[in-house]
């Protein structure tokens, strides 16, 4: 039997940090690779683009995480595929990044005032160019307050990874757990450095917005 | 050879998919009700409690929004009883979803109550009204009308956010999908229906938030935006 000081945990916990790390960045760049793609494709002409798009959205709020994530790591095991916990986690989080930033994102290109439409095409700028010169750098300064806040959202939604046997902070603390027997201690470091990656970007998501907000842009 | 899907296998689990509903739409309804109650207390008190009071308040508020639910949730069954504090599974999903739903609507509230010009409550007072009297029906009300869309986002959030309670063995919806697919082996089925299922009560809630909205806020209605 292996005796674990503190000491032991704690690193053990760092360690486990790592790849919750690793997970929430796979899971926000790839989701803000899809969700730009969405966010275009809802903003298209084409009807059945936009609403292809909105379904898509509505089902990944609408529906749990956790629920997701077996899906698509039973579904494609019901296919044939056997897929890591890695790599199913991966999907399940990439998808339901793009969702909800889709859905932020298309809120900011539309919180451009629809007047600037009209001025543009009457300086005779056409679509491309009124989106490059007039609304996306609006609309960007506007979204980057609430995708920095939804970043806290992806790294707690990593935590459901572990439910599918990735070992990731709150695996490796169930792990630690059950060799231990201190879930006080574990589950308040595990609660602890959780905190310590989502509180800073959180503070600094209220304070990109309280900038927009004195700028006078909100 | 393409999969086949067979859901005809999931019948004889009627029963036990109907008890993990009931259990979902319970633990929901209660701790919508006691979570935004909560929420009120703790947005009243972090806007005129004593300095300490409101320093432990937002801690326990940026505590909980900058940490997984199920870690919350691990902390609350697991965690506790190591200091002497014993809870059965269902009452530790109750306490931790409660406390999650009233840190986030909490700070929903905030952005609602301080929306409220200080002039209103002490015209409030001026017609003589008492203080709680006019906080009600002058900042409350108005705050909660004014933010109403956010916390049935919130809501809902934790709803679907309870699946995860059938980790610490709450026979919940996800429980039973978990429970029939190590039966049946269809677990993609079992999903795929217990998505579903998600997808419907989410729909549902939001539809009978805004009914009961509709009614309760009825005569703030044009006054808002």
């Amino acid at each position: 039997m292996i005796e674990f000081t503190f000491w032991d945990i704690l690193r053990n916990l760092l360690l486990a940090t790592r790849w919750t790390i690793l997970l929430s960045l796979i899971a926000f760049v790839g989701g803000a690779t899809v969700g730009l793609l969405l966010t275009f494709m809802r903003l298209s002409s084409n009807r059945w683009l936009q609403r292809l798009t909105s379904l898509y959205v509505d089902l990944f709020q609408g529906t749990p995480l956790l629920m997701q994530l077996f899906l698509i790591f039973f579904g494609a095991a019901a296919m044939g595929h056997q897929i890591s916990a890695w790599l199913a986690a991966s999907i399940a989080l990439t998808l339901f990044t793009s969702a909800f930033l889709c859905d932020i994102w298309r809120g900011c290109l539309e919180a451009v005032a629809k007047g600037q439409w009209h001025a543009s095409q009457v300086l005779g700028m056409n679509y491309f160019q009124t989106m490059r010169h007039v609304i996306l750098p609006q609309a960007l300064r506007l979204s980057i307050p609430p995708t920095v806040g939804f970043s806290v959202q992806v790294i707690k939604g990593t935590a459901l990874a572990s439910i599918i046997g990735f070992v990731e902070l709150t695996k490796a603390g169930t792990m630690l757990n059950n060799a231990t027997f201190e879930p006080f201690t574990i589950f308040a470091l595990v609660a602890l450095l959780y905190f310590a990656l989502c509180y800073p970007l959180s503070c600094y998501a209220r304070y990109l917005e309280k900038k927009l907000y004195d700028a006078g842009l909100r | 050879m393409g999969p086949t899907l067979d859901f005809l296998t999931l019948l004889p689990y009627v029963s036990e998919l109907l008890k993990g509903l009931t259990t979902t739409v319970i633990l929901t309804v209660v701790t919508t009700l006691t979570g935004l109650a909560l929420a009120v207390v703790v947005a009243y008190m972090r806007a005129n409690a004593q300095p300490w009071v409101r320093w432990g308040l937002g801690g326990y508020v940026e505590l909980t929004r900058n940490t997984p639910f199920i870690v919350q949730l691990f902390f609350i069954f697991f965690g506790l009883p190591g200091l002497g504090i014993k809870i059965d599974a269902i009452t530790a999903a109750f306490i931790a979803m409660t406390l999650n739903l009233a840190a986030y609507s909490a700070e929903i509230l905030r952005a609602g109550i301080s929306a409220t010009a200080k002039g209103q409550l002490e015209a409030g007072r001026a017609l003589g009204m008492t203080t709680l009297q006019s906080y009600r029906h002058v900042v409350l009300v108005p705050a909660f009308a004014r933010v109403y869309p956010a916390l049935i986002s919130q809501s809902i959030i934790v709803m679907l956010g309870s699946a995860v309670v059938s980790q610490i063995s709450v026979f919940d919806l996800t429980y039973a999908a978990n429970f029939i697919q190590s039966r049946n082996f269809r677990s993609f089925e079992v999903y795929l229906l217990i998505t579903l299922i998600y997808l419907l009560l989410a729909f549902g809630m939001r539809r009978s938030f805004m009914l009961v909205g509709k009614r309760v806020f009825a005569y703030q209605q044009g006054e808002q935006r």
